[in-house]
């Protein structure tokens, strides 16, 4: 007994140390890669795009998905722990700085997030044309009963009605806040539930919720044949998706990473973007898989 | 240290005691359904305990019974109680309270069973040898004599249950449940750490008064003389 | 639930060992650091008590406290300081550990007959001996049935890592959780209990082998 515990000790300190130390890179032209995502499944999927897209070219990638919110992931990117994670270009901006105004032109969108990412030493690369948006969703008849088409169409019904949605909601300005300096709209009640995702989905089926964020790539809106309200004031601003990763990171890695990672954005469409969720989410398809797939019919990995 | 302050100012605060997220509101939430799944717990597991340490069969799966009990993941129990609650009680009711319930009533029965069995068979013969020769029932002997002698085993396996009850019980947020968990799982959604950590203070003092009114109450309730005799807890 | 959508799709599980076969491995890991840091230092803490009875009642409070705090409020608290690591993890699973394994170690060796003991110093033993070759040994039985119930409670909590990044087969319950898909979260519960019975029977079998005198009861 005792002898096995002598001979354990340092086994086990140094496993320990070991995996504490997982996150050191091994430097060279092409150095490891920590990759993190929040919590719902098309960020898996954009995940393993870059990470695949990085392993085919000789990249070693750490994969830290599913982490939980922004409110997690991105100090996680500040103080190192990830290197890269794919974001939405206007939400981010609200998140970063909340006085920026971001607008519904994707480039000028990016160019103001760039200019706040600057003190944290991030820097966001090329934008895609896929673009993800809140969504309020209320199904079919709670539109009918409401008369509900627009957002507009809420305000005077809201104090009946129950807001469903991720945690954050209430104090996100695309979200609770949002719709109520521009829209006017104080909903009854908020429960929050997660990120666009099958509880949302069960709230608003069984009618625990009346009014649902998901998400406007999320197949499950057509699926369910719930009505997506129309955002007539836009209070949307221009969500492109886009990497965004951490400057030191960018000076070891050089240009010739920037140029693969940036060979996604132009390929990737809304509806690419939908038709991979729609395989992960209602077909049960690995994220990893339609990844794989996606990067080869694209003709970005063999 | 400023959490400290910041988890201080949070309990100050009355924002927190209004509204559907108030501390009292959820407190008692917690409380309730904690409270509901140990009592369905004892109705289920307290008399199957009993039966087979006074007949001692199965004895193999009752003791181990509350090992792999604590095995059962928690998250995976609650989620998974999701479709049975709706598939029972329907749709509308297939989030928050009744998955939650459905979850914590298999988490409360391993000890209560395990314990209760396990004090009925440590009882002495000698002495339920002696209650038969004087003509007790089999009834009888298990109400007059084992289930006193067993109580404070039993009551201790509830003890154990409730606790854990209770310490679970915060995992029903994320299916949609209020309770004191709705102030970690937001806490941390959000990064609000004052709000993460009253919250988790909130779920420890519960379960400390949990056990403070099991200990008042084992007192009361187990007899002087059984309470000697094994050597007082 | 997705409608139309089976409870298990049997060919995704199938073809999903290789994932199985990861996350496995990163349970055990985790299970293993976690019960073994947590026994050395159960164990120092539990001679300190038998050598300075008055240490026992702080510890006890310490240790019963960490353990009434939810396994996902000791993992976030946590998160400001060591970051979504293993050490994270480790941290709050080890903690859980403590509280069984000392109560164990100190009822195990406590609950050595007196007259063995007076023997031992009888004869000549040290104290130092009569620890590590008298006592100990006849502890054994109460002690591993401590690391029983510790590696298995700490089974069972590496699946709440998954809210923190880690997991083992917790990350499948909760990517099931998230997508909507039971297949992966069955999958995720029922290896994990698996993985405890089974870490359970091993343990037992060790005892067995530790302590052969016992065989014969």
């Amino acid at each position: 007994m005792k002898r096995a515990i002598h001979v354990a000790i340092p086994f086990i300190v140094a496993a320990l140390v070991a995996s504490a130390c997982g996150g050191a890179t091994s430097g060279g032209a092409k150095p490891a890669i920590t990759i993190g995502s929040t919590n719902f499944s098309e960020q898996l999927v954009l995940g393993e795009l870059y990470s695949q897209l990085l392993e085919a070219n000789g990249y070693t990638v750490n994969r830290k998905f599913n982490l939980g919110n922004r409110e997690i992931v991105f100090p996680a990117l500040q103080s190192g722990q990830i290197d890269l994670e794919a974001d939405y270009l206007a939400t981010l901006l609200a998140f970063v700085d909340k006085a920026a105004t971001g607008s519904t032109d994707p480039k000028q969108t990016a160019a103001t997030l760039q200019k706040a990412l600057d003190s944290k030493s991030l820097t966001v690369l090329d934008y895609a044309p896929a673009v993800d948006q809140n969504g309020f969703v209320v199904t079919k008849a709670t539109a009918d009963k409401y008369k509900l088409a627009r957002l507009s169409d809420v305000a005077a019904v809201a104090n009946q009605l129950v807001l469903g949605g991720p945690a954050e909601c209430p104090s996100r300005p695309f979200c609770a806040q949002g719709l109520k300096s521009k829209y006017g709209i104080t909903f009854k009640d908020f429960k929050a539930l997660d990120t666009g995702g099958p509880l949302t989905v069960q709230a608003l089926t069984g009618g625990q919720i009346d009014v649902g964020l998901l998400f406007t790539s999320d197949s499950t809106i057509a699926v369910r044949g719930f009505v997506l309200l129309d955002d007539d004031k836009q209070l949307q601003l221009s969500d492109n998706i886009a990497p965004v990763v951490r400057n030191d990171y960018l000076t070891r890695a050089g240009d010739a990473f920037k140029k693969l990672v940036n060979a996604i954005a132009p390929k990737l469409t809304t509806a690419e973007l939908t038709g991979m969720n729609k395989l992960v989410e209602v077909d049960k398809k690995d994220p990893k898989d339609v990844a794989k797939e996606w990067l080869k019919t694209q003709g970005l990995i063999k | 240290m400023t959490l400290l302050g910041d988890v201080v100012r949070w309990f100050v605060d009355p924002a927190h005691y209004q509204g559907s997220d108030a501390v009292q509101t959820r407190i008692l939430e917690h409380a309730q359904v904690s409270g509901l799944a140990v009592l369905v717990g004892v109705l289920i597991a307290l008399p199957i305990g009993l039966y087979l340490g006074h007949t001692g069969r199965l004895g193999f799966i009752a003791v181990n019974v509350a090992n792999i009990g604590r095995a059962i993941p928690s998250l995976a129990a609650i989620a998974l109680a999701i479709p049975v609650a709706g598939t029972l009680l329907g749709v509308q009711n297939g989030l928050g309270f009744w998955p939650t319930l459905f979850a914590l009533i298999p988490l409360a029965i391993p000890p209560i069973l395990t314990n209760a069995y396990v004090a009925v068979r440590g009882v002495d013969r000698d002495v339920i040898e002696a209650a038969r020769g004087m003509g007790v029932s089999e009834a009888g002997i298990l109400r007059r004599i084992e289930l006193p002698l067993a109580l404070p085993l039993v009551l201790a396996g509830v003890r154990t249950a409730a606790v854990n009850v209770v310490a679970t019980a915060t995992l029903g947020a994320l299916v949609a449940f209020g309770g004191l968990g709705r102030f970690i799982v937001d806490g941390l959604a959000l990064q609000e750490y004052d709000r993460l950590f009253a919250g988790a203070l909130l779920v420890a003092l519960l379960a400390i008064a949990v056990e403070v009114a099991f200990g008042t109450f084992e007192r009361a309730a187990v007899s002087p003389g059984i309470r000697l005799e094994q050597g007082a807890l | 639930m997705t409608p139309g959508e089976p409870l298990i799709r049997w060919d995704w599980i199938v073809s999903h060992f290789d994932e199985f076969a990861f996350r496995f491995v990163e349970h055990v890991e985790l299970t293993v650091i976690a019960v073994g840091v947590g026994f050395v230092i159960a164990f120092g803490l539990s001679l300190l008590i038998l050598r300075a009875p008055r240490a026992e009642g702080p510890i006890t409070w310490v240790t019963g406290t960490l353990y009434t705090i939810p396994s996902l409020a000791l993992f976030a608290l946590l998160i400001p300081y060591t970051g979504l690591t293993v050490i994270t993890a480790e941290i709050g699973l080890v903690s859980y550990t403590l509280l069984i394994l000392i109560r164990n170690i100190v009822r195990g060796i406590r609950g050595v007959p007196a007259d063995v003991r007076e023997a031992a110093v009888g004869m000549g033993y040290a104290p130092r001996e009569i620890l590590w070759r008298i006592e100990l040994p006849l502890a054994l039985a109460v002690i591993v049935a401590g690391v029983r119930i510790a590696t298995i409670s700490t089974i069972g909590l590496v699946t709440v890592t998954a809210l923190i990044g880690q997991g083992g087969f917790g990350f499948l319950i909760l990517i099931g959780i998230q997508r909507f898909f039971t297949t992966e979260l069955i999958a995720g519960a029922v290896l994990s209990v698996a993985l405890a019975i089974v870490a359970d029977a091993l343990l037992v079998l060790l005892q067995r082998r530790l302590t052969p005198w016992t065989r014969a009861a």
